[in-house]
């Protein structure tokens, strides 16, 4: 499969740090991509290389296998942490304003900010000032401002923060519908739950380099401990205990075991089943990115 | 390119379609006018109250005879001064003037007594003071047995009549003054404009800036072609409203003659208050009528073009460095200050410059810095209509445009920088870092 984009060995010092540490990963074309990383990691220098905002010093940024040029931007759509509008520009010029400095005539503009303003159901919108509207709203028009060009890659650095359920899910449904149009999406947050649910690879970086790479479920399988949890009916046989298997926990009617490497959940299953347990659910916990993000960060850090 | 046009029409539209501007660009005139019409109202109205003051003159120093204004009622009383107090008492007059005999009948000074509770408005003492001092003058002439036809002409009207001798130029006694006033006008209207339009640059990047759009922005288009197509916009703007005011100036002021009988004899009081009835003595209908002849004569083609295209390099010298400060300013527009007092310095050192080079536009001081880019811009064009010669224009022309250049490319360092920077309080030393800043 194609990269969208591909970073390798990109640095970026700033006086008396160094923001971006030889930082190397591929966003595949089509896919949704979580640059994750606690404050200050480095995500904010790193978009704002590849938006082209600013130069990295070394390395090398490429976007649909050409090196970064001038005609990048109007292929990336942006939707920055800190974002902000005109507050005395009426809607539909302020859109029109950003569409056409995508490089959209002023015609392919009107056309498409119609339809995106159909979709959302705010088309009386287009002559409100923007002082006018709730954050949630501006956010919307914010939203359509980065995908009005139908940009190949979509950078969104915390998209959801500020807005309620019901238009959280507006915007993550329009994401994967724009995904399956095509684009791709380079998703930043710290909301690690959010990361689980619709990316599928990510990258994990703090202080600058990169600790962490790769596919969601296989970065996930790879730090599991072992853990089941079984939930029963009834009664605990008593000498459960002196199995092969170590308890870690045991709350309720639910205990969680931790097998060893020698023993896979069948093996489990089956000393539970002999041993008449009336198991009413059985499933591997496996560890959240957020716990996973926390350690690795921890364990970074010192 | 495409894009910088792009911004600046919306920074122009955005501008000229506000109701505030429409408002200050059609009622600033008026205001002018109207300002104007309060002046020579305010100016011409003096105390207003009638009075009658006794006038107590026993040498006979004013003959009976003193006049001021309509409103002053002087009554010659040889009643003694305890008896006209005992008036005063009883509030049948305002006051006494007492006027004691002239001692010396050479002497330059001299002094009379108002006895009043209540103080003499200062144009009534005015008044009063160059009524008496006529009055002694008379005394003084019949007493030195002097005639006043003789003394008359003791004085001489001298005027230079300038003469070219490789020039091939029509110059009049009046072509400096008329050059001086041209001058002082361009020079004060050139600092205005680029300060106030320099201004809205500033603001106009820092509220991009407070608004965090600046980062959306900035990833479709240039910093560079961002401020510059800010730059343009404004100034654009600036443009517009000067030619607004141009067209719309004189109809006003055709207006406002008509209407209100506004007109250069009503103003003359005023104007020519300082200057000696003397000195005065062309009529004021062939002064204006030289005037006008002397405007006509100046050599347009030069000073026009020279001075738009001095407008337009100072213009974007310093809007350019206070977009450059705007970026680096937060939310605080008091930071902003100690920032823009850099570039205020020469702003008003060149006006200040200006202002000497109407007096003496060929002074050293006036002809340096009228090469010296920064200064130049305003400085020049004040020199312009006295006609300073080609190699000075040549290398302020050339120098403003290299340094032109350079400081935008400058101020677009700083601004690349600046406008992404927020919570820090920078200080000019940053600034000048954030010039070498890589990328």
């Amino acid at each position: 499969m194609m990269n969208v984009l591909s970073l390798q060995n990109v640095v970026k010092a700033y006086a008396n740090h160094v923001a971006v540490n030889n930082v190397s990963f591929d966003v595949k074309a089509g896919s949704i991509f979580g640059l994750l990383g606690p404050n200050g990691a480095g995500k904010t220098s790193l978009i704002r290389i590849i938006t082209t905002i600013t130069a990295a010093d070394s390395g090398q940024v490429f976007l649909n296998g050409h090196p970064l040029n001038d005609l990048h931007p109007n292929e990336i759509g942006y939707m920055p942490e800190e974002r902000g509008l005109y507050k005395k520009m009426k809607v539909g010029e302020q859109l029109l304003y950003l569409a056409q400095l995508k490089g959209l005539s002023s015609r392919d503009a009107k056309i498409k900010l119609k339809s995106w303003l159909d979709k959302f159901e705010i088309t009386s919108w287009w002559d409100k000032k923007i002082g006018d509207l709730s954050k949630g709203m501006s956010q919307k028009i914010q939203f359509i401002a980065t995908v009005v060009h139908d940009p190949k890659l979509i950078i969104l650095d915390e998209p959801f923060s500020g807005l309620d359920p019901i238009n959280s899910n507006l915007i993550k449904d329009e994401i994967y519908s724009l995904k399956q149009k095509g684009a791709s999406i380079l998703f930043s947050t710290h909301r690690m739950e959010q990361v689980e649910e619709i990316c599928e690879d990510i990258v994990l970086i703090n202080k600058g380099k990169i600790i962490l790479y790769g596919n969601v479920q296989k970065i996930k399988n790879d730090f599991k401990e072992n853990l089941f949890s079984v939930k029963y009916d009834g009664h605990l046989p008593d000498g459960i205990s002196s199995s092969d298997f170590e308890i870690v926990s045991n709350v309720g009617n639910e205990i969680v075991f931790k097998t060893g490497i020698h023993h896979s959940s069948n093996d489990l299953l089956r000393s539970l089943l002999q041993q008449n347990v009336n198991i009413v659910q059985f499933n591997e916990i496996l560890p959240s990115l957020n716990e996973i993000f926390i350690k690795q960060v921890e364990s970074n850090n010192e | 390119m495409n894009k910088i046009w792009l911004v600046t029409k919306r920074e122009y539209l955005s501008r000229v379609l506000n109701k505030t501007f429409i408002l200050t660009t059609l009622l600033t005139p008026l205001g002018i006018l109207v300002f104007m019409v309060a002046v020579v109202f305010i100016m011409g109205t003096g105390s207003d109250k009638s009075k009658v003051i006794n006038v107590y003159d026993p040498s006979g120093l004013l003959e009976k005879e003193l006049k001021t204004r309509d409103n002053l009622t002087f009554q010659f009383s040889d009643a003694s001064l305890e008896k006209q107090i005992g008036l005063y008492k009883d509030k049948k007059i305002s006051g006494i003037i007492e006027v004691p005999p002239l001692k010396d009948s050479l002497a330059s000074k001299y002094t009379y007594k108002y006895h009043s509770d209540e103080q003499l408005a200062m144009d009534e003492s005015y008044g009063i003071e160059s009524a008496i001092s006529k009055k002694i003058r008379n005394y003084k002439l019949k007493k030195l047995n002097i005639d006043e036809k003789t003394l008359k002409n003791l004085d001489t009207d001298v005027t230079a009549i300038p003469v070219t001798v490789l020039n091939d130029k029509k110059i009049s006694s009046i072509t400096n003054v008329v050059s001086s006033v041209l001058g002082g006008i361009v020079g004060y209207a050139m600092f205005f404009i680029i300060l106030i339009y320099g201004m809205q640059v500033m603001r106009s990047v820092m509220e991009e800036k407070i608004n965090r759009i600046v980062e959306v922005l900035i990833s479709s288009l240039k910093p560079f072609e961002l401020m510059m197509g800010k730059v343009i916009g404004v100034g654009l703007v600036g443009l517009t409203q000067i030619g607004i005011w141009l067209i719309l100036m004189p109809i006003i002021f055709f207006i406002g003659t008509a209407i209100f009988g506004l007109n250069a004899e009503n103003m003359g009081p005023m104007n020519t208050g300082n200057i000696p009835m003397e000195q005065i003595t062309m009529s004021s209908q062939d002064k204006i009528a030289q005037v006008f002849m002397e405007v006509r004569a100046m050599n347009w083609w030069k000073i026009l073009p020279l001075t738009l295209f001095y407008f337009l390099a100072g213009y974007f010298a310093y809007s350019a460095l206070f977009a450059a400060i705007g970026s680096a300013v937060g939310e605080d527009i008091n930071e902003a200050n100690s920032l823009t007092l850099p570039v205020m310095m020469p702003l008003m050192f060149s006006m200040y410059i200006g202002f000497s080079a109407v007096n003496a536009p060929d002074s050293s001081l006036a002809v340096w810095s009228s090469m010296i880019p920064l200064l130049s811009s305003i400085v020049m064009p004040v020199r312009l209509p006295f006609d300073p010669p080609w190699w000075q224009i040549g290398v302020s022309v050339v120098s403003l445009i290299v340094f032109t250049v350079f400081l935008v490319w400058i101020a677009a360092r700083i601004y690349r920088v600046g406008i992404l920077m927020y919570g820090k309080k920078a200080s000019l030393r940053e600034l000048s870092k954030w010039i070498f800043y890589k990328g």
